[in-house]
């Protein structure tokens, strides 16, 4: 394999499968020494799966790598801290009762018996001056705030000598703030002639801080290039893949009142940050909207709001011009709004129970599925087998547990319970997230079924393919706002990609003024 | 668990002859492993107590004949075991329930004592009662009383979330303290020389038995306990919530599920089946309030539900095992052998149960290379 000059890593034809996924196929993937590299990329795209191989988590199925010029093995992270490659992962693995310096030394072969605790706290409190990164070596981790613990997790890094720092997705839990002293540490370590791999989606912190991108698609590299060489249009566009031809039959949106209609609605995220900022969005009967955007901007936080799971603190929701905001989840639920939420088995069924328990799960309540206080069962069987033989979902018999069900089939009994129901709207959150080809065909056809019945549907995706495929209409959050919603005749993946990554639509704020 | 098997691999090091020995994790244990497992662990806890006997001096196959003989194998010793099994059979009907929910109420023993508190109330309050009204109204006070001990503990969970094992598990001391206040102080028998004993409740305020034994209808109270429960929970739309709620939450607040109103009526319903079995003992057995109902049958009720899978015909069934074990564990003393003996068998037999169930979990793999 030829080798080239400057490179200190160098990942070439890495292919690495799991049941059911190709995540990464016949990567070659090289960073120099001193540079910041971005590794750019939707979510299942492959990059974390790619450094988790470069950190010795995984090992790939086919490949080789080159550190330093030499090719290695990389066994276990162990290796790779030996071999100079350390990586931050997004969920750090502190231990929460120990100090910052007894996180750093932990898990390190030296020294074998003594630990001289003073000495590696005045090591470690010259690490995180020389590099800016302000810590207590005597703090325990609890005490820190996530972005203090991001840094320990570096000082960690260096402290181990790594040449090769990997952050995923470093930015994903900072203050703007504290992003800005991030990137300042990221160029002094760049100085000092460390290479730095940062996983990112997002379009602006490319600009900002690397030297070269390298864009994984769907698995496989899109592009590597000089940051310079490219504008973060370009980026935009090789990141979500060409533009699919719609196959949507004609808008069937009667000009009628919305279905569903959000004004200003705010509300708080399980940590209680800001999650949902002034969002208003309307979807009418016989549409598509869908909802683009990274996960964890919102997404969430907005369908739980609708379903009654979670509380709004200002705005209103109205479902045909009743009120719903904040009424009980079984209120929605009569009110007519089914939904496909995004944790298939942790939300929408009870794995251990069987397929039959599963369908009724929404319908035990009504008066077909029930004679006084008992449940009819036959009914719940029959109800049960017509889904299963009408959405074609494979299984070992309806009394089999939920859980033995292929991530398809699941989602199709799903979907298909939600449906039986004959609801007003339907949310479906990431309906074919996971699922292969044929599955993911069979859900969406199920979806523009609906809609051509008129059901008026809010589309939540990360697949900017599939939404454009799907939607009527399109709207993008980023940070828990709104940044625009655009007709089919409007968007271009370009202009989505970037009003996803959080750059604002001049295009369509100067039509607005 | 559908997460990828956790694997701990011992490399065999002599020389020569490689194969690996795994350790995984099954993705399903085989339905076959909830039959054997209970006769496994039996088994091997026999085994266990045995090695205990034989190393204080006893013949274990001498004792466990006796211990056998003397409870199933004499009119006496089959009456006194559905004696004991009462209590044991519905106290075990009332926290599986809870379980069911997963709600860890350990409160069975302290439910059990209030229960046996306001039936003592009734008895002695209003004296005059015919039986037919008297037994109800001492039922109705002790589900009552068993209910409330229990919604005590499981209120502030419903609203709070705070740990429902340490409150009912307080409460406990709590109730049988209130008892004692009792028959040491206002109800104490004049007539009984000190002991602290209330007096002996009216005729009409004691259970009916059957013919001339001591078992009384509370082993009736039992069965259909267990089988009201079961019905109650596969068939109804109030046990399908229970199933769901204590299989995932998340999918019950989904599907539009009241938890709290669900924890503060399981927990109602859990101990007021507990309150019904002290009940029983004071109006069945004792027939009066003493300081000591139960001899930790709400503690020995929560192994019996674990041991049971919370199945109530496998309730059923180990109840009767356990109300076995105890009467054994008296007529071993005759021959002076420890009554702890039952004791010791009855802790084993669920840490051989809890052992094997775990080991069902995982699978050996000798892997040549």
């Amino acid at each position: 394999m030829p080798q080239e000059d400057g490179n200190i890593v160098e990942m070439h034809g890495i292919t690495k499968r799991f049941p059911g996924v190709l995540a990464n196929e016949n990567v070659t993937f090289c960073v120099r020494s001193g540079e910041i590299h971005a590794l750019l990329g939707e979510n299942g795209a492959g990059k974390s799966t790619l450094m988790n191989i470069l950190s010795g988590l995984y090992k790939p199925d086919e490949g080789e790598i080159f550190v330093k010029g030499k090719r290695i093995q990389i066994g276990s992270p162990r290796h790779a801290i030996e071999a100079g490659i350390g990586m931050v992962h997004q969920h750090f693995r502190l231990v929460e009762n120990f100090s910052v310096a007894e996180n750093i030394t932990l898990g390190m072969s030296t020294p074998r018996f003594l630990l001289d605790m003073a000495a590696i706290e005045d090591e470690v409190l010259a690490l995180s001056k020389e590099y800016g990164l302000q810590l207590d070596p005597k703090a325990q981790i609890w005490q820190l705030s996530v972005g203090e613990q991001q840094r320990v997790e570096i000082v960690k890094m260096l402290y181990r000598r790594a040449d090769v720092l990997i952050l995923d997705e470093p930015t994903a839990v900072l203050t703007p703030q504290e992003t800005r002293e991030l990137f300042a540490t990221l160029e002094r370590m760049k100085e000092t002639g460390r290479s730095i791999i940062f996983i990112t989606h997002k379009l602006e912190e490319v600009m900002q801080v690397a030297d070269r991108v390298t864009v994984l698609r769907a698995g496989r590299v899109a592009a590597t290039a000089d940051k310079t060489d490219v504008t973060s249009r370009q980026l935009a566009s090789l990141m979500v893949g060409k533009e699919y031809s719609p196959t949507l039959p004609g808008k069937t949106a009667l000009e009628t009142a919305p279905v569903l209609t959000l004004s200003d609605v705010t509300a708080y995220g399980d940590r209680g940050t800001v999650a949902l900022d002034g969002v208003s969005l309307e979807v009418k009967a016989g549409e598509i909207l869908g909802i683009a955007g990274v996960a964890g901007n919102g997404q969430r936080e907005l369908t739980e709001v609708i379903t009654g799971l979670r509380k709004t603190t200002s705005g209103t929701i109205s479902l045909l011009g009743q009120d719903i905001t904040n009424r009980t989840p079984l209120e929605v639920i009569n009110s007519g709004v089914s939904f496909v939420p995004e944790d298939r088995y942790g939300t929408g069924m009870a794995p251990n129970l069987s397929l039959v328990d599963n369908v009724i799960l929404k319908s035990y309540r009504t008066r077909i599925m029930c004679k006084g206080p008992f449940i009819n069962y036959d009914a719940a069987r029959r109800q049960t087998q017509g889904l299963v033989e009408q959405f074609q979902v494979k299984c070992a018999g309806i009394y089999s547990r939920a859980r033995l069900l292929s991530g398809g089939n699941a989602q199709k009994l799903l979907l298909g319970r939600e449906i039986s129901s004959d609801p007003k709207l339907l949310i479906a959150a990431y309906p074919t997230r996971g699922l292969d080809i044929g599955a993911a065909e069979a859900i969406r056809s199920i979806l523009i079924n609906q809609r051509n019945q008129g059901i008026a549907i809010l589309l939540i995706s990360e697949d900017l393919e599939e939404l454009m495929r799907l939607s009527d209409r399109i709207a993008i959050m980023y940070e828990g706002k709104i940044m625009g919603t655009l007709d089919r005749d409007e968007w271009d993946i370009e202009r989505i990609g970037l009003l996803m990554a959080g750059v604002r639509d001049v295009q369509h704020e100067e039509a607005l003024t | 668990m559908s997460e990828p098997t956790a694997t701990c691999e011992k490399k065999d090091t002599v020389p020569g002859r490689s194969f690996r020995i795994r350790i995984e994790k099954r993705l399903e244990t085989p339905a076959w492993w909830n039959a054997v497992t209970p006769v496994i662990s039996i088994a091997l806890a026999l085994l266990f107590g045995a090695i205990f006997l034989k190393l204080t001096g006893y013949s274990p196959i001498t004792v466990y004949k006796i211990m056998f003989k003397d409870t199933f194998g004499t009119r006496y010793g089959i009456t006194e075991t559905l004696v004991k099994a009462s209590p044991l059979l519905l106290s075990a009907v009332g926290v599986s329930m809870a379980f069911r929910m997963q709600l860890w109420n350990i409160g069975g023993e302290g439910q059990i004592y209030m229960g046996a508190l306001a039936a003592s109330w009734v008895a002695l309050t209003f004296t005059g009662l015919p039986k037919y009204i008297m037994v109800p109204a001492m039922m109705i006070a002790a589900a009552a009383a068993g209910g409330i001990w229990a919604f005590l503990g499981s209120a502030p969970r419903a609203i709070w979330g705070v740990n429902e094992i340490l409150t009912t598990l307080m409460l406990n001391y709590v109730a049988i303290f209130w008892v004692e206040y009792f028959v040491y102080g206002p109800w104490r028998d004049p007539t009984a020389f000190l002991f602290p004993l209330s007096p002996v409740f009216p005729k009409a305020a004691w259970l009916p038995t059957f013919g001339n034994t001591r078992i009384h209808w509370g082993l009736i109270f039992g069965i259909i306990a267990a089988l009201g429960v079961g019905l109650l929970l596969s068939r109804t739309k109030w046990g399908y919530e229970i199933r769901v709620i204590g299989e995932n939450p998340s999918a019950a607040r989904y599907s539009g599920m009241n938890i709290s109103r669900n924890i503060i009526l399981v927990m109602l319903l859990s101990g007021a089946i507990s309150g019904i079995a002290g009940m029983c003992e004071v109006s069945g057995i004792i027939h009066r309030l003493q300081a000591q109902v139960s001899t930790g049958y709400g503690y020995t009720a929560i192994i019996i539900a674990f041991l049971a899978k919370l199945h109530p015909i496998g309730i059923i069934i180990v109840s009767l095992l356990f109300g076995g074990l105890l009467v054994a564990g008296y007529s071993v003393q005759i021959y002076g052998i420890p009554a702890d003996i039952a004791t010791m068998l009855q802790g084993s037999l669920l840490f051989f149960v809890l052992g094997v169930e775990a080991l069902a979990q995982y699978r050996i793999r000798v892997i040549r290379n």
